[in-house]
């Protein structure tokens, strides 16, 4: 029997493991190396530079203006997408007419690729072919923002078509945690004359919890990342005012060549998710409450 | 429930028509301008077609390569996923059903690669598939795909066959099936809401994968549809022909459409309990 049981473990678990170990494992390992390393293209090889990479990076104006775009977004998208998800999600359990037509709606953008949605928004934001500009223009605004064209406004743009594409996907998660939400619990404080205000937030968003802890790291990811978005809808411009980790790591890498400094802000860019990810775990433990 | 008022009724629907108008729209003016001309692009975009011009769908597909680029991601998304779903069913039918020493620490060593973002990889990553000699190939993207799927898939499948009971297996292998019958005769059946889960997930996440095809293909006739796009939209701001533009992307989002209408309840139920074990 024991000879038996490892003729199935061993091929059954072989091509995964060889598959992972490759393609997974070894570059995320040899990436720990090459961030202290100083590796300009694939014809010469990685030479140790010890703390150079992260003392040059101290100094250098266009990581910390990366990393500030992605504070901004790491403040701003959990504050509107997931609270308007929780609004949307509230309001759509509570057995308004449609409901079924708006969780399907809402959740569409989330399936299309981030690619087709960048070039989709760059489309509207334009300002000739775009409808944004001319509604505005329509209403009596004369010289609308040019979006994506202006450092002032680019980053915002983005901010608004994140919000746009992930608020219904972020509106289904609290709706599936909603939905084991008792009905005695709602229709108790109902009997006690609870309104809709007190009823979300004494019953409804402290039963939440679990959902809320997974929306938090996914925004999370989401704000730290933003590459697909970025770099089809302004490539981290006008004058560097979306760029983001991501993108300023990818020019870095295979713009200029440099993958020891692009591979050093990719560690800091993983630091930060890991991080942040623990804190919100920390920071949300609690009794989770049973029903 | 409580009575709730007529005005807060009406408000409630103002905003949700108002969210569903936003998400919708801009897909609508998209269709409808893809059958307009460029001069009706630009000096009237709210306007519908005046004459509907089917020639920018025949310049996206065959000018700007909209059906090689479908092509080629159809190459490389389908045996990806297959392979995906079959290897890590192998893996997790292991995992959970059987006692071996270092199971946990294989299991855990699956899951850590949940944990790091791509872009840690990519320079070692473009390095190893370089001089795998595999950059520019279907297959190198397709491994790299697989092997990039398998942390949340055997996460997910092994939960999976947890749950799933043994005493079917068990009253197989009385009757004398071997190993190989059980797992493809008797779990992976029982196993198919759970493989069905993981196939939507994962055909979503390759075929709009970005980053590693961006990074793993350079040769213009191997583009994946996410990159063929991207390059098409840089490639406008010298050739100016936004009417097909439009259409390569309604040739691209209708299909995307229709396949979620007809499955949304697996797609969302796919994609947010994916979510919500991860």
């Amino acid at each position: 029997m024991r000879r038996h049981k490892y003729r199935i473990i061993i091929p059954f678990l072989a091509p995964a493991l060889i598959l992972y170990s490759l393609f997974v494992i070894y570059p995320y390992a040899q990436a720990m190396y090459v961030a202290f390393t100083k590796w300009k293209g694939l014809r010469k090889s990685p030479r140790f530079v010890g703390l150079d990479n992260f003392e040059k990076m101290l100094g250098d104006d266009q990581f910390w203006n990366a990393l500030s775009n992605n504070l901004i977004y790491l403040v701003f998208l959990p504050i509107i997408t997931l609270g308007f998800a929780l609004f949307m999600a509230f309001m759509i359990s509570q057995k308004v007419r449609f409901s079924n037509f708006y969780r399907v709606t809402f959740f569409f953008p989330q399936v299309m690729s981030v690619v087709a949605i960048g070039i989709l928004w760059s489309f509207v934001y334009h300002p000739t072919i775009g409808i944004f500009s001319s509604l505005l223009k329509a209403v009596g605004i004369e010289r609308p923002p040019i979006w994506l064209g202006d450092p002032d406004t680019a980053l915002w743009s983005i901010v608004a078509v994140t919000v746009w594409q992930s608020a219904g996907f972020f509106m289904v998660i609290f709706m599936a945690g909603m939905l084991s939400i008792p009905k005695s619990l709602y229709e108790a404080a109902a009997l006690d004359g609870a309104g809709r205000g007190s009823t979300f937030f004494r019953i409804t968003f402290p039963l939440l919890w679990e959902n809320t802890r997974s929306s938090l790291v996914f925004i999370t990811v989401i704000a730290m990342d933003m590459f697909g978005i970025t770099f089809t809808m302004t490539q981290g411009g006008p004058d560097r005012s979306t760029d983001v980790l991501a993108t300023l790591l990818y020019e870095h890498a295979f713009l200029h060549s440099r993958f020891g400094y692009a591979t050093s802000i990719a560690m800091v860019y993983f630091v930060i998710v890991i991080v942040l990810t623990l804190l919100i775990f920390r920071v949300t433990r609690r009794e989770t409450i049973e029903f | 429930m409580y009575q709730v008022s007529r005005w807060s009724a009406v408000s409630t629907q103002t905003v949700l028509i108002g969210w569903a108008v936003t998400v919708i729209f801009p897909m609508i003016w998209m269709i409808y301008s893809s059958f307009k001309t460029d001069q009706e692009l630009f000096f009237s975009p709210w306007a519908p077609p005046v004459e509907l011009q089917w020639d920018n769908f025949a310049r996206a597909w065959t000018k700007a390569h909209v059906g090689d680029y479908l092509l080629n991601t159809l190459i490389v998304v389908v045996p990806a996923l297959l392979l995906t779903l079959i290897i890590s069913a192998m893996a997790a039918y292991v995992l959970a059903r059987f006692e071996f020493v270092g199971r946990r620490f294989l299991f855990y060593m699956f899951l850590s690669g949940m944990l790091f973002p791509v872009f840690l990889a990519l320079v070692p990553l473009f390095n190893l598939v370089n001089q795998l000699k595999m950059l520019n190939t279907f297959h190198g993207l397709i491994l790299v795909y697989i092997a990039y799927s398998l942390p949340f898939t055997i996460f997910f499948l092994t939960g999976f066959f947890k749950t799933l009971p043994t005493e079917i297996e068990e009253s197989a292998i009385m009757d004398g099936a071997n190993p190989y019958q059980v797992f493809f005769k008797v779990m992976l059946p029982m196993a198919s809401p759970g493989l069905i889960s993981m196939g939507i997930f994962n055909f979503l996440g390759m075929w709009n994968q970005y980053v590693l095809p961006l990074v793993l293909i350079s040769d213009e006739s191997k583009y994946m549809l996410s990159q063929g796009l991207a390059f098409m939209l840089f490639k406008q701001f010298y050739e100016n022909d936004w009417s097909a533009l439009f259409a390569a992307l309604t040739i691209i989002m209708v299909p995307t459409l229709i396949v979620y209408i007809t499955f949304q309840k697996q797609i969302q139920d796919g994609i947010t309990t994916g979510a919500l074990k991860g």
